[in-house]
């Protein structure tokens, strides 16, 4: 059709001339047309949304591209900005042998969730959030995971780590039916940033409906004394660790109309959460993010920086950054990696960080740090 | 049988009024009771499988200004739906909903996005409900919609004057001429008025079918359409055979107000269309239109050519054929929905149906043997020459 109409409009001037009076008369509405249309296009160039009052500074700079609302995290059951460094550490007791085990318990739920303001999606849980509790141990301990499924289908937990094939939470070993309950119980190792997730089929809709999670396994110091200070301060709990600013951040996004692509982007499930509530961060602490990407579809997505570089070590398993001084990360489904820098030299204010896929941004995958000075 | 019509006439059995009315109590009264059993009770709580309830929604209009982007949607959802993000091109926006909360089935709402638009390219809004479901509309081609501030009805009544009333006009000049003809003469311009009237028949209802799917489904676009061709033919047929069948000026009114309607059809669709973006207006397109839509005039003067009609009667012909196209284009270009132009263009073919019925009576009145009415070599001629010309001009102005 636009083919057609540029043809048409393409001759409108020999045929002018052709057909004379008649097609000048008519020749006159296009004129009067096309030049109205101009002058309307040039006017709208500054549209702006007509809000009565200034929107807050953190919204300014998406001016009106954002979603509007609220989400009730209330009725959620969490909040976007305490899942951030809301470590599920487990029960601890000593085994016969002097090793620490640690246990953890998780129940799968189906619970509707609202994933943008307004947005509900029914997602299948563990423990009634998504993503999943942050669960973090120390390398060398004992981990017991009991697992309960209370959910509609049959689900599993599948660790990325090293175990034994009866605890792979694949079909045959701790995929459990609706009702079940399964033990699974491993070392926790190798160190480093991985995660767990669901691993029943079809794997696709298992995971994009909610089933996914960060298992952080801290390096022992003792275990590592050429990086022994590195150990420490990754290690929860020491002097060392409390000195930085840890987050969690889960890059997942949502199938909400089930066509296998994505309608909402977002860390830790809710669009735009960090934007509308900014992570407020210390300048004089150093910041570590636990950063791990689920989202389903969508080969891969990234980590971008704004205004400042970090050292990246992916999957954690080392103490010394696979990367350093970089502003964008890429990851594909399962991948992670820690995140480490700070913003001791720079002046307080909101610095962004989103995918750099612009289309993720513009679908909810976007927030931001507000630096503050030492509050005394 | 007899015997029976015999009594019923001698003592016809009158029931008191109190008694006819409470039979139409009675049957009310059940339909009450069933809506409250089943409101109350839910017996039919079994059929409820854990769906989430049928969401519908119909983007109905779309307006493109210095604002910013606005759409008119209706929903037809089983139940009120509510609206609860916006995409525009894969991002949200901020979006204001008039009214706001949720829309009830068969209401509306107007969307309003401040969004930079770009002229002459395209836009893919997405609206999302509070389920997940996602609504699509595409715009083809952006560009600034005519508003009541900014458009001139002047310059839409002179677009109009040429693509319907110029044409018919310049059809009927054609009057003196055509009276020099014979009969075969005659049998050749009453076969092309059935040969472009059968033309336009088809292609009204073409387009009002097509036009019918995209309207909101609680419209019955299809079954609306073919009732109101239904309505508009016997209602005319009705109307022209009061006073016996209708020749000579009584037939040309009627051929100008078939053509008059299916003009005012013509006129919201091509409104709709510049008004959207979806045309752009050369200066070629207005004359395809033109060229296309002399036939129609051709068409009306025929059956008065053993009559002379006062001057007067011809433009009052003309306006009556063309003048719908101006009013169509006012109307189409400023509140625009798929139904009402689905609805005028079905009247539209009701009333051509019903004008290719009075001519053909005509012809085969004329003929001393009514079986070769459109067999005739001259008959079948016109026919051809009547359809083959409009659908050749068609062909300028088909996009």
């Amino acid at each position: 059709m636009r083919e057609s109409k540029f043809w048409l409009e393409q001759r409108l001037d020999r045929r002018l001339l052709l057909a004379g009076g008649l097609a000048a008369a008519g020749g006159t509405i296009v004129a009067a047309n096309g030049a109205r249309g101009q002058s309307n296009h040039t006017g709208h160039g500054g549209a702006a949304p007509a809000t009565a009052q200034e929107p807050p500074t953190h919204l300014a700079a998406h001016g009106a591209m954002i979603t509007v609302g609220e989400v009730d995290d209330a009725r959620n059951g969490f909040d976007p900005a305490k899942l951030l460094s809301d470590w599920d550490t487990g029960t601890v007791s000593q085994q016969p042998d002097g090793r620490t085990l640690r246990t953890f318990e998780i129940t799968a739920e189906d619970k509707e969730i609202e994933i943008a303001p307004g947005i509900f999606f029914p997602a299948w849980t563990y423990n009634g959030r998504v993503p999943g509790p942050s669960l973090r141990a120390t390398e060398g301990e004992r981990l017991r995971i009991v697992f309960t499924n209370n959910g509609s289908h049959s689900h599993s937990m599948h660790f990325h780590g090293i175990h034994a094939a009866r605890m792979d939470g694949v079909p045959g070993a701790g995929l459990i039916a609706p009702g079940e309950k399964f033990v699974y119980e491993f070392d926790a190792k190798p160190f480093g940033c991985h995660l767990y997730h669901c691993h029943a089929l079809p794997l696709k809709r298992h995971i994009h409906k909610g089933m996914y999670g960060a298992f952080v396994i801290d390096p022992d110091p003792t275990l590592r004394p050429e990086h022994e200070a590195v150990a420490r301060s990754r290690l929860l709990g020491t002097a060392e660790n409390a000195g930085w600013q840890e987050f969690v951040m889960i890059m997942n996004a949502f199938d909400t109309n089930f066509d296998n692509e994505n309608e909402v982007y977002a860390v830790n499930t809710v669009a735009h959460a960090y934007t509308k509530k900014p992570i407020r961060i210390l300048k004089d602490k150093p910041v570590r993010i636990y950063l791990v990407n689920v989202v389903e579809f969508d080969p891969i997505n990234s980590f971008h920086l704004h205004a400042n570089f970090f050292d990246y070590y992916n999957q954690g398993t080392t103490l010394k950054p696979t990367l350093k001084t970089v502003d964008l990360i890429t990851q594909c489904q399962a991948e992670r990696g820690i995140l480490e820098f700070h913003f001791r030299d720079h002046e307080p204010g909101l610095y962004m960080f989103h995918a750099h896929q612009s289309e993720f941004t513009e679908l909810g995958w976007v927030g931001m740090f507000d630096v503050v000075e030492a509050v005394s | 049988m007899t015997e029976l019509a015999h009594s019923s006439s001698a003592e016809p059995p009158r029931n008191p009024r109190w008694l006819n009315l409470l039979w139409f109590a009675v049957p009310l009264a059940v339909l009450g009771l069933a809506i409250a059993w089943l409101v109350s009770s839910d017996p039919l709580s079994g059929f409820r499988n854990g769906a989430p309830p049928v969401e519908n929604l119909t983007f109905e209009r779309t307006i493109l200004g210095p604002e910013g982007i606005q759409i008119l949607v209706r929903a037809g959802g089983s139940e009120p739906m509510t609206i609860a993000q916006v995409q525009v091109d894969d991002a949200y926006w901020q979006f204001k909903q008039e009214p706001a909360g949720a829309i009830a089935r068969g209401d509306t709402a107007w969307i309003s996005l401040a969004y930079p638009w770009v002229l002459g390219e395209a836009h893919a809004i997405r609206i999302i409900t509070n389920t997940g479901m996602t609504f699509d509309h595409a715009i083809d081609v952006a560009v600034p919609t005519p508003t009541r501030a900014t458009m001139s009805l002047t310059s839409q009544a002179i677009l109009g004057a040429f693509v319907g009333i110029l044409p018919v006009a310049i059809g009927l000049m054609f009057y003196s001429a055509l009276r020099g003809g014979g009969r075969t003469g005659m049998d050749f311009l009453l076969s092309l008025t059935v040969g472009l009237l059968a033309f336009l028949l088809v292609d009204a209802l073409a387009e009002a079918l097509e036009l019918s799917a995209q309207a909101a489904a609680l419209f019955q676009g299809q079954t609306m359409v073919v009732l109101a061709a239904v309505a508009s033919f016997l209602l005319l047929m009705a109307a022209g055979r009061r006073s016996g069948t209708p020749t000579g000026l009584a037939l040309a009114t009627f051929i100008a107000l078939g053509i008059g309607l299916h003009n005012l059809g013509e006129g919201l669709a091509i409104g709709a269309a510049f008004a959207s973006g979806a045309a752009g207006l050369g200066t070629f397109l207005v004359l395809g239109f033109t060229l296309h839509n002399i036939t129609e005039g051709i068409g009306i003067a025929a059956p008065i050519l053993k009559q002379r009609p006062p001057l007067w009667t011809f433009a009052a012909l003309a306006l009556l054929a063309g003048g719908p196209a101006v009013v169509g284009l006012w109307i189409g270009s400023l509140a625009y929905a798929p139904q009402w132009s689905a609805l005028a263009l079905a009247v539209g073919a009701g009333a051509i149906l019903q004008v290719i019925v009075e001519v053909v009576v005509m012809q085969r009145r004329r003929q001393v043997d009514g079986t070769r009415t459109l067999l005739a070599p001259a008959a079948m001629a016109g026919l051809v020459a009547g359809v083959g010309f409009m659908y050749v001009t068609a062909m300028l102005v088909k996009i």
